[in-house]
């Protein structure tokens, strides 16, 4: 099979859809002949023209907001937020329209968007280009949240993201932009709410996100060259959350192990760690452990930078711990 | 004083002002060569072009003064007063850096000099500015806020917001809009509707335009409107005409798609800022050629001895990565 770049799978599946659905439109900064600063859109306004590929002046709120308009009558917005820490910008537009205007109508109105933006630090982008903020947009019932680990799953997930009626936030990795792996050229889509075994195992469950599905791998790595065996889960997207793969998977291993680069404190690791405890406790032999970023903002300095978020030897090094049952004393 | 005395000073002004401009170049080209050798982690955005800007208005304020930078903001941090050791270890994520390395080229803050900070969100210092102004008013200061920030800016909702206020309560604030005809990759007349000083106008604020290569224009300006502003007639806005010799970021080197090479060449040939105060100065007889080729040289070799230093100052313990999140309080 073929190998693309996950930026070319995001662009791939955006103007496939558009050529399909001349409801769909893309508006963000420098989207169009600059193909965003990440070069994830490049071409897309050869094709498509400016009509559709709408480039704005720096105002988060004001897009936003003007997406959310178009989505309610019968347009399909695709917004593209260059950095999620943008998002702080547009949270009023996002949580209290559009993620609520469906259910305070009734159900008259629909918001189909998308927002598409990214997360993931050791870039040295320092505290306000690095933060991974799924968490903020998951805790805000009527979004969706969606969470590509690959190139595969950037494409399927933005064509299920697109053809969704609800709006959908879609974090990206923004360092894996130029990861290739093998993406088919026919259509496929990947459905919301459905969790991905990326490896199978026995003795603990290592269920990661977006940028800790690769961490998570090479931790499983590890522990099999010690004679230990990691599963491997990717929820795909945490809002809807597929818990019942989740939790048939820690019945099987009685561990696990919840990793996720925002912030560990009040975030996606303690909820799914809080979902297995309640729902398999009977089943665990160790603590649910919840491994996310530092509760600190990034800091600039590499020699701070790279402490700050989960490493293959770090997850290892706790699920050995949590195997060997020396939890319970460490703790 | 005697008319032989106003001459002197004002030649120790002018020098300053030289030299100050010839300092933010100095420090640009070096931190464009730590990016170029890979030297300096994440990337950095060059005020080269601008300098008269910053110098001419810094020049017009009191150490005690306070201004807010931009993500473009070494230009600020240099002409307000800041030594070239810690901003270059500072940019090399060092411990001896203004922020001990947490903050990186984006973040430099100088309090003792009244730098409260470049900021990483475009606009997001223009509310701090303005506090800043009403914080001086209220403990009964004097001081003067500056609040830089670009032409891109001005699309950034909080700033209507934030001049409505400092015109209605007539804060001691100045908004300082660089205009480089550039935001990121698209030229600001595709972006700002109208004109920029109206806007201002529009709050009953004055507004003002200026050639922003001219230093002594700028800074003839800058000293009128600061002591009016000291004296509780601010609000004041200025918008300087300005250019950025450099791509948008350090990065950013095939830009002809965007912004011609003629006309970088027109502007660093015809309209520098530096090269014409020099000019000047030697036409008025105020310095020799060969006084200014010595002040270029002396701040060329700091500059370089500075980074020398950066380069082999030591990163931050990791023990600092969790400090600092909270300020220490009185129990
Ligand atoms: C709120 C926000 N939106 C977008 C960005 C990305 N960004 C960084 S600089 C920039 C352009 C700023 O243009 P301008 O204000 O004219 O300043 P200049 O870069 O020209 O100095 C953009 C869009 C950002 N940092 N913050
Ligand atoms: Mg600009």
């Amino acid at each position: 099979m073929r190998e693309i770049t996950l930026s070319k799978a995001v662009n791939e599946a955006i103007a496939e859809e558009m050529r399909r659905d001349p409801s769909i439109f893309v508006i963000g900064e420098d989207v169009a002949e600059a193909g965003t600063p990440f070069k994830v859109l490049s071409g897309l306004v050869e094709e498509f023209g400016t009509e559709r590929i709408i480039d704005t002046p720096i105002a988060e709120p004001g897009f936003m907001g003007i997406a959310v308009g178009a989505a309610m009558t019968g347009s399909r917005p695709i917004v593209d937020l260059m950095f999620g820490d943008f998002l702080y910008l547009v949270m009023d537009q996002l949580c209290n329209q559009a993620a609520k205007t469906h259910y305070m109508s009734g159900g008259k109105l629909n918001v189909p968007l998308v927002l598409r933006t990214n997360l993931g630090a050791t870039r040295r982008s320092a505290a306000q280009h690095s933060q991974s903020l799924h968490a903020l947009v998951a805790h805000i019932p009527g979004l969706k949240v969606a969470m590509p680990s690959s190139a595969y799953e950037a494409k399927g997930l933005m064509k299920t993201a697109i053809r969704d009626n609800n709006p959908v936030v879609i974090f990206e990795d923004k360092l894996m932009y130029q990861d290739k792996a093998p993406v088919p050229e026919e259509e496929y889509f990947i459905p919301f709410g459905v969790a991905n075994v990326l490896r199978e195992g026995t003795d603990i469950t290592l269920v990661a996100t977006s940028s800790m599905v690769q961490v998570a791998l090479k931790a499983a790595d590890i522990l099999a060259a010690e004679g230990m065996s990691a599963e491997v889960i990717d929820p795909r997207t945490i809002v809807p959350l597929d818990e019942d793969t989740i939790l048939k998977s820690v019945r099987k291993t009685s561990r696990a192990i919840v990793i996720d680069e925002g912030h560990q404190s009040y975030g996606i690791t303690g909820e799914i760690a809080s979902r297995i405890s309640e729902k398999a406790f009977y089943h665990l032999d160790a603590p649910v452990q919840r491994m996310g970023a530092m509760d600190v903002p990034v800091p600039f300095s590499p020699a701070l930078e790279d402490v700050t978020v989960p490493t293959e030897q770090t997850v290892a090094e706790r699920a050995r711990l949590a195997i060997r049952g020396d939890l319970f004393h460490a703790a | 004083m005697s008319a032989a005395k106003k001459a002197n000073s004002n030649r120790d002004d002018y020098l300053r002002m030289y030299r100050q401009m010839v300092r933010i170049r100095a420090f640009e080209d070096n931190a464009n060569q730590l990016y170029l050798s890979a030297k300096m982690p994440g990337l950095t955005h060059m005020y080269s072009g601008q300098e008269a800007v910053a110098v001419g208005i810094c020049e017009a304020l009191t150490c005690d003064d306070k201004i807010t930078s931009t993500h473009r903001g070494h230009g600020h941090c240099v002409a307000k007063g800041a030594n070239f050791k810690e901003m270059f270890c500072e940019l090399l994520g060092k411990e001896e850096g203004y922020c001990r390395g947490k903050g990186g080229s984006m973040h430099i803050a100088d309090q003792a000099n009244g730098n409260l900070g470049a900021n990483a969100i475009v606009g997001g210092s223009m509310g701090i500015a303005t506090g800043a102004a009403l914080s001086a008013r209220r403990l009964g200061k004097t001081d003067v806020t500056v609040c830089f920030f670009g032409d891109g800016a001005t699309a950034q909702g909080l700033m209507y917001e934030v001049m409505n206020m400092a015109a209605l309560w007539r804060l001691p604030v100045i908004y300082a809009c660089e205009n480089n005809g550039y935001s990121e990759y698209t030229r600001t007349d595709e972006i700002a509707a109208g004109s920029i000083t109206a806007r201002a106008e529009a709050f009953g604020i004055e507004s003002h335009q200026v050639d922003g290569q001219d230093v002594l224009a700028v800074n003839k300006l800058a000293t009128d409107l600061v002591a009016r502003a000291r004296k509780g007639e601010g609000p004041f806005f200025i918008e300087l005409m300005t250019y950025r010799y450099h791509g948008h970021h350090v990065g950013d080197i095939n830009r002809e798609y965007y912004r011609p090479k003629d006309e970088e060449a027109e502007w660093k040939s015809n309209r520098d800022p530096i090269a014409n105060f020099g000019k000047w100065l030697e036409d008025q007889k105020i310095v020799t050629n060969d006084e200014l080729v010595s002040i270029n040289k002396d701040i060329k070799a700091q500059a370089e001895e500075a980074v020398a230093y950066a380069e082999k100052a030591a990163y931050p313990s990791v023990n600092e990565v969790d400090m600092h999140v909270f300020a220490s309080s009185a129990a």
